[in-house]
């Protein structure tokens, strides 16, 4: 007898060990091959499956290149204006307070154009969690600086690196927030490796959990690739995340139980 | 004299730059000329193309939608830009990946092995140039001199050094181009 | 002889106003204009001619960057691409009430809303007709070539200090994205400390003994006084219209028909004039340069002329509207046009032409 299983065999349902979520649609993501966003759209579906949310779920999705989320998200989506997310977040949360509320956003469009959108969310404290996607860069307009850009980084905006003199220095958006009271749970999370992917996905459905108690504003930051506009393979991406990206944003939790982690 | 073009292929095959230098030796031979890409990042590992024109006259529509002169590297732009030729226009193609071949009889039709070439010669990187070569063996619309001062002027300096690679490349096109017979 | 160059619009726009003696340039990313401020921030002209450029947070802090640059009486810049434009008209109302000149770049892009990339004529209404709140008018510059683009720079500020206004470069994608030979003017210095004081005598760089301070504000509590302040931009307004109208003609000299278009259609509709015209039908172009002003003596000129006018845009139909004021429905006035990012072909515009105004 051969130890070789074949197609057929492999394709029994007793093998099956892995299936895309129902709440993902079958369209075929836009993302570059490579991109962490995939990823990071599976884990937030997942999660709402877990929860058989699917009906209880409304998602905002930003300007970048996550604009098409909805249609990727098998659930009731808006999509917003560039970095106004929370603030359309906060009207469908404070308009149906029963359902779980999340906006997906990337750096430009959470730390940059949106700034007072997302502190105000925050300090408001409201009952709705924001995912938030830190690529380093402005990766739908094809590269240009970001305001997490890390020193020196070179960018389409910056491409002799990015000179904190004049540019000023990257943007710890997620330490800031998490300083506010009305913010409750802050973690950073990756998904370029399978343990960082279990890990962030606990972390995501931790934040919904929270949610639904009430318990305030819940921020999952994922440190991400952006292969194109770093202008690198998928895996040299992956190595200089790990290599740059992490010890400037060290993953783990900020803040637990509305208590800043030392 | 009016000619216009275009150039189209994948993203990373130097369809932009070709045309680019093109219409640069243009400028250099004194000639009028416009180029029109498609832009944004929808082309992302997809199709790009870019439309030239040449002429010895203020030139009115820099968006055109039947060419004088079609040269493609793909074939969803073979799909897409073979019925845009003008009637007795000149279509030419790299045969490499094409499965679908131009089927107009109203048209010139050339293929030029300009990908096969290339790797033989372990020249992929001016790949477009020999392209080019191809498309000015059958036009020659800009004399080799403007074409060197074109390149001079579209490659960063510190590109210059590759200037006689790439006029050998042009050479190279110019000997691979061949006449197909639509049956 | 001139600087020779192939550059795409957005390119010229950027080399011209370092050369113009631009002091800032302040913007945030969108397609189809991202290479203005790539071009300037490569370029580094704070190394040469000491010009500033920023990248801002939102197209928000943009136009506040510009107000208060301009406040200075510093030449200083702004460009986006419609959604960005839409979140400066606050600030571009505030600057045209303080009376600060200044340039801003639009490359329209299909609207509404996040719209498309590519581009469109939609945003006339808008810069033509306010767009911001209250009473007030932009100089609408409307380029139809890279070299424009490069020459309209200059233009803007100059234009934007004599009447101490604001300047809108409406350009679109077509002229932002593509490449064309353009000759660039010579440097030009910035303005110095001296200059500042003598030509801008009203703005803000430190307050000496021997002048009142400067407020430079667009508030004005007493209602008496805001009318006539408002009564004062129309003047300026009124001489605008006297002074500043410019347009180009298009084998008019003996058209029966005509068509008005600016900027990428104008270069669209030259093609389709020349394509009717070997068909035997007399068909002249009018392409507006300045759409505030608009060239509206010259239409009316015209329209004594010709049997019917097509007014050609990708937008449901704006500029058209102006045609038919100008005109005053003397002769037949008709739209066409492609939108939603989609750029009408010379045949269609022939085509438009042939049923809409020789045919109906
Ligand atoms: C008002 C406005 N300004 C600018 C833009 C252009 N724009 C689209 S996406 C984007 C940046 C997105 O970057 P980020 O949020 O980091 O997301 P990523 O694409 O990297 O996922 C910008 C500036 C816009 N759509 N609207
Ligand atoms: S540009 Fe960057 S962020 Fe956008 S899909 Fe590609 S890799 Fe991902």
């Amino acid at each position: 007898m051969s130890d070789i299983i074949t197609k057929e065999q492999i394709r029994q349902p007793e093998n099956l060990v892995y299936s895309k979520t129902k709440l993902l649609t079958d369209k075929a993501l836009s993302y570059c091959p490579g991109c962490g966003h995939g990823t990071a759209h599976r884990i937030v579906m997942e999660v709402i499956e877990e929860l058989s949310a699917q009906s209880e779920t409304i998602g905002i999705a930003p300007v970048g290149c996550s604009v098409l989320a909805y249609e990727f998200m098998n659930i009731d989506m808006q999509q917003a204006a560039h970095g106004r997310a929370p603030a359309l977040a906060t009207a469908v949360k404070r308009l149906m307070p029963e359902k779980y509320v999340f906006t997906y956003q990337g750096d430009g469009d959470l730390a940059a154009i949106g700034t007072a959108e997302t502190i105000h969310a925050c300090n408001r404290g409201e009952n709705i969690t924001i995912i938030f996607i830190n690529n380093g860069i402005y990766g739908m307009t094809g590269g240009q600086m970001a305001p997490t850009t890390l020193p020196n980084m070179k960018a389409s905006t910056c491409p002799y690196g990015r000179d904190v003199a004049t540019m000023g220095n990257p943007l710890k958006i997620t330490e800031l927030i998490a300083q506010l009271p009305g913010v409750h749970y802050v973690t950073r999370q990756a998904v370029h490796t399978p343990g960082n992917v279990r890990k962030t996905k606990k972390a995501v459905r931790k934040a919904f959990d929270l949610q639904k108690e009430n318990k305030g504003l819940t921020f999952v930051e994922i440190v991400s690739n952006c292969n194109s506009g770093w202008k690198m393979t998928p895996v040299q991406s992956n190595k200089w995340m790990e290599e740059n990206m992490f010890p400037f944003y060290p993953l783990g939790d900020i803040k637990v139980d509305g208590q800043l982690i030392k | 004299m009016t000619e216009e073009i275009i150039i189209a292929g994948f993203g990373g095959q130097g369809v932009l730059s070709m045309g680019k230098i093109l219409a640069y030796s243009g400028i250099m031979q004194n000639q009028e000329v416009s180029w029109m890409p498609s832009y944004g990042p929808e082309m992302r590992g997809g199709t790009a193309n870019v439309a030239v024109v040449i002429s010895d006259e203020r030139i009115s529509s820099p968006v055109i939608n039947s060419y004088d002169t079609a040269i493609i590297l793909n074939q969803q732009s073979l799909d897409k830009f073979e019925s845009t030729v003008k009637p007795g226009g000149l279509l030419i193609y790299d045969p490499n990946g094409i499965t679908h071949h131009p089927t107009r009889k109203d048209i010139n039709i050339y293929t030029i092995e300009a990908s096969e070439e290339a790797g033989k010669l372990g020249l992929m990187k001016t790949f477009n140039m020999i392209v080019l070569g191809g498309f000015l063996k059958l036009k020659p619309l800009i004399q080799p001199e403007f074409i060197h001062k074109g390149l001079e002027k579209s490659l960063p300096a510190r590109h210059h050094k590759l200037i006689p690679e790439n006029e050998k490349a042009i050479e190279i096109g110019k000997g691979l181009i061949k006449a197909v017979q639509v049956l | 002889m001139k600087e020779l160059r192939l550059m795409k619009g957005n390119e010229a726009v950027a080399e011209a106003a370092i050369r113009a003696g631009c002091d800032g340039y302040f913007g945030y990313p969108i397609t189809p204009q991202s290479e203005i401020m790539e071009y300037l921030m490569a370029q580094q002209p704070e190394k040469t001619t000491g010009m500033v450029v920023l990248q801002a947070e939102s197209e928000v802090a943009a136009i506040n960057m510009v107000y208060g640059g301009a406040s200075c009486g510093k030449r200083v810049m702004t460009s986006s691409s419609s959604p960005g434009i839409s979140l400066k008209q606050e600030g571009i109302s505030y600057i045209a009430g303080a009376e600060l000149p200044c340039v801003i770049v639009n490359v329209v892009r299909g609207g509404p809303g996040l719209g498309t990339i590519q581009p469109s004529q939609s945003d006339y209404f808008q810069s033509v007709k306010g767009g911001g709140h209250g009473d007030y008018r932009l100089i609408v510059l409307a380029p139809a070539s890279v070299q424009e683009m490069a020459d309209f720079a200059g233009l803007g500020f100059d234009l934007a200090f004599k009447y101490r206004n604001p300047v809108l470069i409406l350009s679109d994608g077509v002229i932002g994205q593509m490449m064309e030979k353009v000759e660039l003017d010579e440097f030009k210095p910035r303005f110095t400390k001296e200059e500042i004081a003598k030509n801008t005598p009203w703005a803000t760089f430190g307050k000496t003994d021997d002048r009142e301070r400067n407020i430079i504000t667009s508030l004005d509590l007493d209602s008496a006084k805001q009318e006539k302040h408002v009564t004062h931009l129309s003047e300026k307004y009124k001489l605008m219209e006297e002074n500043e109208v410019r347009f180009e003609e298009f084998q008019t000299e003996d058209a029966e028909y005509l068509i008005v278009a600016y900027g990428s259609s104008a270069r669209i509709s030259q093609k389709a004039v020349d394509i009717a015209r070997a068909k035997g039908i007399k068909v002249g172009l009018l392409r507006p340069i300045t759409l505030f002003p608009f060239p509206k003596k010259p239409l009316a000129e015209l329209a004594k002329q010709v049997k019917g006018i097509l007014s050609v845009e990708m937008s449901l139909g704006q500029m058209v509207e102006d045609v038919k004021l100008a005109v005053e429905c003397k002769v037949k006035v008709e739209h066409f046009g492609r939108y939603g990012g989609i750029i009408p072909t010379p045949d269609e515009v022939v085509a438009a032409l042939e049923q809409k105004i020789i045919g109906g």
